[in-house]
């Protein structure tokens, strides 16, 4: 990954003269005009449920693969994040429970959402960074627990085992966007903004001494690093990006209540980013609409087969388990191995590689 | 021969300057009853070429580890150009411009040459955090390439550092340590496992260095040694044992008994 584009070394040097879209694949404009379109030929259950809630879950896990596939940090507190991200739109805006919402506007409420629930993230990821490994996803785990504990206690601010409901996106431009259409494009932009954050900074001196840091510490601090404080930061955009993701949960499911940051939640982003693949920002979405996928259809399969319905999450489970044994790096894995099985195959004679440099 | 083009310090890397770029005071680090280091006192002046020397286990590189704060000493007192940094984080040492390099090359084998400088380089400057790609204009980018043509790597500019030779990532390794404008470098082991043609392109980097750079060698060559240093510290069981010229460390007796292997008894 060559992080600083080389300045032109020969006066016929062309990179300078390509346009951004020009290295972008041909898959990747596939895949931009289907969602854009997405909407002509979905129905409404599609666009809402299905894509709504996998452009939101993959926005979770994709601040979870920033922390993890950049920093070495696997966090556990992502979804309690973005719980606290929808707690505050409850809270400062408007919801069914008028005694506890504060009825601000929302272009108040909603930076403040953002704001209390990156502080939130980045006091967390304060106490995780001093630890490595299953330490980090130990105490990050407990954080998560205790913040699902007090919102199930405390009634006074989060309305305890109730939480909130009626909990809506405002009327912006004449727009309702909790409708189908116009929330599945919310999502899109939001998800793809997201997406398009992470792999930017990836590449940005910020990214790039985060990547440093997960793969040498002690290295970067001797380049005159503060490994921490690189930690904290990440901690920081990848909670912001979290909190939108929250904002937009609550708004998809019109309440939030503090099951939405319950263990099984907090777990299911692990799982999600896991599956997709942790080490580039895609796999969460590719995870997103896998879990997404089987929790929405599995349980009708299962009743056509004469099982329970409730038992959807054995599928998920054990195509987690099967990811994990068969695939490490998630379904980007395997499609990367097919990848390289494909290009490596040549001649059966001479061995030769379709891809090396004597083929035609 | 050229000389390599290095940064001068700047006023605001330390506002306390004296004569010396390194002193210590009674330094020790025990790591439980074990003493790696004992009581050593030292002085480095500013700009001072000196050679550490001394067998496996003497202690130099735990001596270099408080120097660069990846240990704190268990007892006594760093100064780096005049300013007490005994409890600074590394970090804070390295942006006073306190460099090393490792005897374990670490670097970063996934990213290529330039990127591998180009942290350096952004580790000692402005801009660590930002969330904006490098422009063209960016003067850390014009740095990074003379660098790598100080150290003879610009062919490699573009090349995975897991790909380089063992040599080659050892010259990239005083590319990162001469990033930004460094004041005093400790080379640890710089020489280790080059061929007799690497070893002279050493030299020729170490001496090539600008007279305000000083640094501490840790070489078990004692041709390379006592060919880049004008001072020679010998270490024996974590204490300083000598302190003399090239000339007097090569001819001392108990020296030769010891280290060299050619004593008179």
């Amino acid at each position: 990954m060559a992080v600083i584009e080389n300045p032109d070394r020969s006066a016929d040097a062309t990179p300078r003269s390509r346009s951004w879209y020009e290295g972008i694949s041909t898959g990747w404009w596939v895949l931009a005009a289907a969602l854009l379109f997405m909407p002509a030929v979905a129905n409404d259950f599609v666009l809402f449920q299905v894509f709504g809630w996998t452009f939101i879950l993959g926005m979770i896990a994709l601040s979870l693969m920033f922390l993890a596939g950049y920093g070495g940090m696997v966090s556990l507190i992502q979804m309690s994040v973005a719980a606290m991200a929808g707690y505050m739109v409850a809270i400062f805006g408007f919801s069914g429970i008028s005694d506890l919402s504060l009825g601000m506007p929302w272009w108040v409420y909603l930076p403040l959402a953002i704001l209390i629930a990156t502080i939130f993230g980045t006091l967390v990821g304060a106490l995780a960074v001093r630890t490595e490994g299953i330490y980090t996803i130990m105490i990050t785990l407990a954080i998560a627990s205790a913040f699902f504990y007090f919102t199930r206690q405390n009634y006074s601010i989060f309305n305890g085992y109730t939480g909130f409901n009626l909990v809506v996106p405002p009327e912006l431009f004449g727009v309702d966007w909790r409708q189908p259409m116009p929330f599945y494009y919310l999502t899109l932009g939001c998800a793809t903004i997201a997406y398009l954050a992470v792999v930017y900074v990836s590449r940005a001196p910020f990214g790039l001494v985060l990547q440093g840091v997960r793969d040498n510490p002690r290295r970067m601090a001797a380049l005159g690093y503060n490994v921490v404080a690189h930690r904290i930061a990440a901690y920081a955009f990848a909670s912001v990006i979290a909190a939108v993701g929250g904002i937009l949960l609550v708004w998809q499911n019109a309440q939030i209540a503090p099951g939405t940051a319950g263990i099984a939640a907090v777990i299911d982003i692990l799982v999600i980013a896991v599956i997709g693949g942790i080490g580039r920002p895609i796999g969460a979405f590719i995870g997103a609409i896998i879990y997404v996928v089987l929790s929405t259809f599995a349980p009708d399969f299962l009743l056509s087969i004469g099982m329970s319905g409730e038992r959807f999450n054995l599928l998920i489970g054990l195509g987690f388990l099967a990811i994990v044994f068969f695939s490490p790096d998630g379904i980007l894995g395997l499609w990367d191995r097919w990848r390289a099985r494909r290009a490596k195959r040549g001649d059966p004679l001479t061995g030769e590689s379709a891809s090396g440099g004597d083929a035609p | 021969m050229s000389v390599i083009a290095i940064p001068s310090p700047t006023t605001n890397l330390s506002s306390v300057s004296s004569g010396n770029a390194l002193e210590l005071r009674g330094v020790t680090k025990l790591f439980g009853a074990l003493a790696a280091i004992s009581d050593i006192t030292m002085t480095v002046r500013s700009g001072e070429r000196r050679a550490v020397l001394g067998s496996n286990g003497a202690g130099k590189t735990t001596l270099f580890n408080c120097v660069t704060g990846d240990f704190f000493p268990t007892s006594g007192t760093i100064r780096l150009f005049g300013e007490d940094v005994s409890r600074f984080p590394a970090y804070e040492r390295i942006r006073r411009g306190l460099r090393r390099t490792y005897q374990i090359s670490l670097l970063f084998g996934g990213l290529t040459v330039s990127d591998n400088v180009y942290l350096a380089c952004r580790g000692v400057s402005r801009g660590r955090f930002s969330l904006f790609r490098t422009r063209a204009s960016d003067p850390v980018r014009t740095r990074v390439e003379e660098l790598i043509a100080a150290v003879n790597l610009t062919e490699a500019t573009d090349t995975l550092v897991s790909e380089l030779s063992y040599g080659q990532q050892r010259q990239l390794e005083i590319a990162l340590a001469l990033a930004g404008a460094p004041r005093l470098i400790l080379f640890d082991e710089p020489a280790a496992g080059l061929s007799p043609t690497e070893r002279r392109e050493l030299i020729n980097i170490l001496t090539s260095l600008p007279g305000h750079i000083g640094y501490v060698i840790i070489e078990h060559d004692m041709d390379v040694a006592l060919r880049v240093a004008e001072s020679v510290t010998m270490m024996h069981n974590g204490r300083v044992f000598k302190e003399g010229t090239p000339e007097e460390i090569e001819n001392d007796p108990e020296v030769q008994a010891l280290y060299l292997g050619h004593g008179d008894e």
